[in-house]
């Protein structure tokens, strides 16, 4: 297989594949999760006014009094890591492209030169987190291989990425062959692993405001 | 014609500064330092018309029209007349038997010494039989050729990497020279057709400096194959700022702006196109508002629609329609085993009472 024919698999069946078993996984896991359903709760509501479960749903995208100064990276980390990433997938011209040719919507794009920015300043981002996971004893205690795992397969698509668009390493067929090929296993991994937060996280937080909030503490 | 170059070059009202002037641009082009440009001049000029054999195989004879009507009179044309083409099935005034003779006899006077030049795929299929020249299978006349060579020059993606008779399903078994010829130096110059100046320079290159140029680990000049279409395309800055002709008649493509979203594949293809442009320089396929076909890339003819941006689907996706069933049908599945569970747990529930515990 020379290096067109890889790409074109990866374009190709390769693409096919790895947005089956998304679809597949997504759905599958979505409908699971939200049919489990809870046991009814006889208990009468300590608070039943309020909207606990929207206010959750923001109030734990900020830090709890504290916790800021307690563990800046992962809260600075976090943002930037969750925004520039998203910046990249959402706002680079080919990435843009793909998704007006799989759903059909498109939007105006970014210059190459300011994706190329943010690919640097997510993957510093990206380093610095790892290296606190790994020296703060407790965040290494509770890292699993699928913490390290993930972070791999996320990192991949943002170094091949922007290897590809500055010509390092390999020719730019191999290495946009490479990215799609991480960009792929990311999509099939998204579904079983903690990734999946993506679709959950929302869900999740409006859960607990609510339950929280029939339990008599109201956000 | 007999005698040095640079004789019958004056013959033909060719002045020795125009001769130096084109020999110097070559060597720029070639990248080599600019005493490159002196030495091929001088071994240019005084050069005996080396042998050349010219097999045409499972072609369409494009790349034998790119080269001798690039422009005319072109002085890349009158290298090819100087050299001593003795065997060109397009071009040679014999044919039949005394063609055959005539190569025969070449390939006896400069064994060791001349170049082939290929062009066209040669197929294996039914031991040779889709192409045949004189009853004789293109894979034969190769390998017979290749022997007494001293370098083989394969023109065209066909020779080069099988080009489009090696296209999906490949019907004739069409292969490549360099699947075939393993123990004599090939340069490929690929294209459909390849750049004549491509040509020239590397004949160049031999003529001067007896060895063949620089290659890359496709077999090709680094020169002219060093970088990509997208590298250096005069349309670059548009990509880079993110503006993109959306149809072939629409504001971006007047204004001139990227045709990535048209399909262009100047990202990943490697040529000269670019800086050296056609027709003496006059355009090229994307300076003329179409992108690039990538046909100086291996199977090309098989990467996908010319009209597909690299970043989209080749295809369309197939399974994703039925993996979104099975994956909902698998997410109820499991739902109905869930509640299923749960509805026997409480069923087989014993209540516990105090009496119990005290037990």
């Amino acid at each position: 297989m020379n290096d067109l024919q890889f790409l074109t698999w990866t374009r190709g069946p390769g693409l096919d594949i790895a947005v089956g078993i998304f679809l597949l996984g997504v759905l599958w896991r979505l409908i699971e999760i939200y049919t489990l359903g809870r046991k009814k709760d006889l208990a009468a509501p300590r608070h039943a006014a309020g909207a606990s479960g929207l206010h959750t749903v923001f109030r734990r995208s900020l830090p709890p009094p504290g916790m800021l100064k307690r563990s800046p990276v992962s809260y600075v980390g976090g943002y930037i890591f969750h925004i520039w990433l998203a910046i990249i997938v959402f706002l680079g011209a080919p990435h843009i492209l793909l998704i007006e040719n799989l759903v059909g919507l498109s939007w105006p794009a970014l210059p190459s030169q300011f994706i190329g920015l943010t690919a640097v300043v997510t993957m510093a981002t990206m380093v610095v987190m790892l290296a606190d996971r790994i020296n703060k004893p407790v965040k290494r205690f509770l890292s699993t291989f699928e913490d390290w795992f993930t972070w791999t397969v996320t990192f991949l698509p943002v170094l091949t990425g922007w290897m590809a668009t500055q010509h390092l390493l390999l020719p730019y067929t191999q290495m946009l062959a490479l990215h799609i090929l991480s960009a792929e296993i990311l999509l099939v991994v998204l579904p079983f692993s903690k990734l999946f937060h993506g679709f959950t996280l929302f869900g999740s937080r409006w859960y607990n405001g609510r339950v929280n909030a029939h339990k008599g503490v109201p956000v | 014609m007999q005698g040095p170059l640079i004789d019958t070059l004056a013959r033909r009202g060719v002045t020795r500064r125009t001769f130096l002037k084109y020999c110097a641009t070559l060597a720029s082009m070639m990248a080599l330092p600019p005493t490159a440009g002196r030495a091929m001049a001088e071994a240019m000029a005084a050069a005996r018309r080396p042998s050349v054999i010219w097999l045409p195989f499972q072609e369409c004879t494009g790349c034998t029209e790119s080269i001798t009507r690039s422009h005319s009179p072109t002085i890349e044309g009158m290298i090819f007349d100087m050299i001593s083409l003795d065997y060109q099935e397009t071009l040679m005034a014999a044919a039949g038997h005394q063609a055959e003779e005539a190569r025969q006899n070449a390939m006896k006077d400069n064994a060791g010494k001349y170049l082939l030049i290929v062009d066209g795929s040669i197929p294996l299929g039914h031991d040779g039989a889709y192409s045949c020249i004189g009853g004789r299978s293109n894979v034969d006349m190769l390998k017979e050729a290749a022997a007494g060579a001293a370098a083989v020059i394969a023109v065209g993606s066909c020779a080069s990497f099988g080009g489009i008779p090696k296209a999906n399903p490949n019907p004739t078994g069409a292969v490549s020279v360099s699947d075939l010829v393993k123990d004599k130096p090939i340069v490929n110059i690929p294209g459909c057709p390849p750049i004549p100046v491509v040509m020239t320079g590397v004949l160049a290159h031999y003529l001067t400096f007896g060895s063949l140029p620089e290659l890359d680990d496709k077999g090709r000049p680094k020169s002219f194959y060093g970088n990509t279409i997208h590298d250096r395309c005069y349309r670059r800055p548009f990509y880079d700022q993110g503006k993109f002709a959306k149809t072939f008649d629409d504001e971006g493509a007047r204004q001139g702006w990227c045709l990535f979203e048209l399909g262009c594949k100047g990202p990943v293809t490697h040529n000269a196109c670019a800086t050296v442009k056609w027709n003496g320089g006059t355009s090229w396929p994307v300076e003329s508002g179409h992108g690039c076909l990538g046909c100086s890339e291996p199977d090309f003819w098989d990467g996908g629609s010319f009209y597909k941006a690299l970043s989209a689907p080749a295809d369309p996706l197939k399974f994703a329609a039925a993996a979104a069933v099975v994956g909902a049908g698998a997410g109820v599945a499991v739902s109905v085993a869930n509640r299923v569970k749960k509805n026997t747990a409480k069923a087989t529930h014993e209540t516990t009472t105090l009496a119990d515990l005290e037990k």
